[in-house]
């Protein structure tokens, strides 16, 4: 079973990237369930959301203790929350960024997907969306395929910037 | 077809697909997204039906007492303190014989203020004459809210349904759903005692001591039929659409020395325990109970019994783990665990196991437990 942490802040799309993610995994002929942590969420504040990824129907509900892959769509959030916390060993973080932190025993991607978002015009509210961009990261990296995750997108979405945004991600991200 | 939903999306796909033509709730975490989007269905014209938004769920109850009476489908759902506001009414659903299908996302009780999953809220309608299932996953949901319609209004049972879902663990979660095209599964309803509008008449004005329990006795006569209604749906639904259900779901049972019990998402998590005993050389297997009422017969003759609850009546035990004893003339490890929303994981579940003590009661995460 491979587990997956994503970490945003409130309104900043983690939940629908969760989603995105699982409804891509299934198009991939996997089982997936995605799930938020709800405690006392609100706007601008760190949230978590988890997806697991498996080749059969999966049992577990509880929350992602050690998880193989940590996403941060935000990197603000690191100044608060130990984004690690419980990483496997050799595990991989991604991470919403123009620069790559360097990470003692793990291994780290970074995009900007937030540029990216912007050169797209993919802004809601003032906000660049990050949830849809974020697949093409996660396709780049093997989590899902190129076309499960356009898929998933066209499904959620109509505004083709978000497909877009996601394949400029995929070229753009150095794997 | 196959798609990712919630939990609490797969109950309004369901309700949306068996059409009752009457809905009346009010929204309430985290329960809110089952009556949102059937709000949305009938606002954008695909479901035909009388949606009623009204000032509480007392009212909502009463509404659709009032709908179901002349003879129509009717759906609710709710949670919690909503459960607990429609009390006198959910006993006049029952006592007035009207199908209605009701969803429970379980909810803790406040104070102290807590909107996470717990069993207690739907255990304190267990005396009222509703039929109880507890459901695990989005699937389960999905197709146990078409059932409960047809087990509802099957004129050999005629008692309310509630379908329990673990509140945000399944009613948020995201997980595959693949729904169907129910057809002929579901008949139209048609109940005997639906009063006439155009002929109004009154009943239930006053039963007296010589006929009251008459009417209990009739409760309770088609409470054991409806044994029988839900084994005959289950099965023609597992033929119609090839999944199959039961008033359990047991898991590694048939050779096993100890089996855990538990009900909604830690019954499914609790299969995973069971494979980490089985690679320890403990012989356990998992029985999820799905069935609360009626409570079904359980085959535990020569083992010992682990029951978690997610409930408690205060100043005697686990809700479950009593009805296990008494039903069963049995000695259990109680554990209590879950409340509010507790996390609980499969590694804790595995270690009840190891560390029963037979007729104790653990409550997990409470140090200097004796």
């Amino acid at each position: 079973m491979f587990e997956i942490r994503i970490h945003s802040r409130g309104g900043q799309g983690g939940v629908t990237a969760a989603r995105l993610l699982a409804m891509a995994a299934l198009h991939d002929g996997k089982y997936a369930t995605a799930c938020p942590f709800y405690g006392a969420e609100r706007r601008g504040a760190p949230v978590v959301s988890f997806v697991r990824i498996d080749d059969h129907p999966i049992k577990v509900y509880s929350q992602i203790r050690d998880p193989d892959l940590v996403v941060v769509l935000d990197a603000s959030v690191m100044e608060t929350v130990d984004v690690l916390h419980g990483l496997k060993k050799g595990g991989r973080v991604l991470i919403n960024s123009a620069h790559r932190p360097e990470f003692a025993g793990y291994t780290t991607f970074n995009v900007d997907l937030t540029g990216i978002a912007l050169k797209e015009k993919l802004v809601v509210a003032g906000s660049p969306i990050l949830n849809t961009p974020v697949l093409g990261a996660l396709a780049k990296m093997g989590i899902v395929s190129v076309d499960s995750a356009k898929t998933a997108i066209r499904e959620m979405f109509t505004d083709e910037r978000n497909v877009k945004a996601a394949e400029a991600t995929y070229v753009e991200m150095s794997a | 077809m196959k798609k990712i939903a919630t939990g609490n999306k797969a109950v309004a796909e369901a309700v949306k697909q068996a059409w009752p033509r009457v809905v009346a709730a009010y929204p309430i975490t985290p329960q809110t997204e089952i009556v949102e989007t059937i709000a949305d269905y009938v606002t954008s014209g695909q479901m035909k039906s009388r949606y009623i938004p009204v000032e509480s769920e007392h009212s909502a109850m009463a509404a659709c007492i009032g709908a179901s009476i002349t003879g129509v489908r009717t759906f609710t759902a709710t949670s919690a303190h909503g459960l607990l506001y429609m009390h006198e009414m959910t006993n006049w659903a029952a006592g007035a014989r009207l199908p209605i299908v009701m969803v429970n996302v379980n909810r803790s009780l406040g104070p102290g203020w807590n909107i996470w999953a717990e069993h207690t809220d739907a255990m304190q309608e267990r005396d009222t004459g509703w039929l109880q299932v507890y459901v695990s996953t989005v699937q389960e949901a999905y197709d146990t809210t078409l059932m409960a319609f047809r087990i509802a209004e099957h004129n050999d049972v005629l008692l309310p349904v509630m379908v329990n879902l673990d509140g945000f663990s399944l009613s948020h979660i995201m997980q595959p759903l693949d729904t169907v095209e129910p057809g002929d599964f579901i008949p139209p309803i048609h109940l005997p005692h639906a009063i006439d509008t155009k002929n109004p008449t009154g009943y239930g004005g006053l039963t007296m001591p010589d006929q009251h329990f008459l009417f209990r006795w009739d409760i309770e006569r088609s409470m054991r039929d409806a044994g029988r209604v839900i084994a005959a749906t289950e099965k023609d639904f597992a033929r119609r659409f090839g999944r199959s259900y039961g008033p359990t779901e047991n898991y590694r049972c048939e050779d096993a020395d100890v089996i855990l019990i538990a009900m909604g998402t830690f019954g499914k998590e609790a299969e995973v325990a069971i494979d980490i005993l089985r690679k320890e050389g403990i012989k356990a297997g998992s029985m999820r109970l799905r069935w609360f009422r009626p409570f079904p017969k359980l085959d535990l003759a020569g083992k010992e019994v682990v029951v978690i609850d997610r409930d408690y009546s205060f100043g005697y035990g686990g809700i479950v783990a009593g009805e296990i004893k008494a039903k069963n003339h049995c000695e259990v490890y109680s554990v209590i665990a879950g409340l509010g929303g507790q996390e609980v994981t499969y590694d804790d579940m595995a270690e009840f196991v190891r560390t029963r003590r037979m007729g104790g009661e653990f409550w997990f995460g409470v140090t200097g437990n004796v």
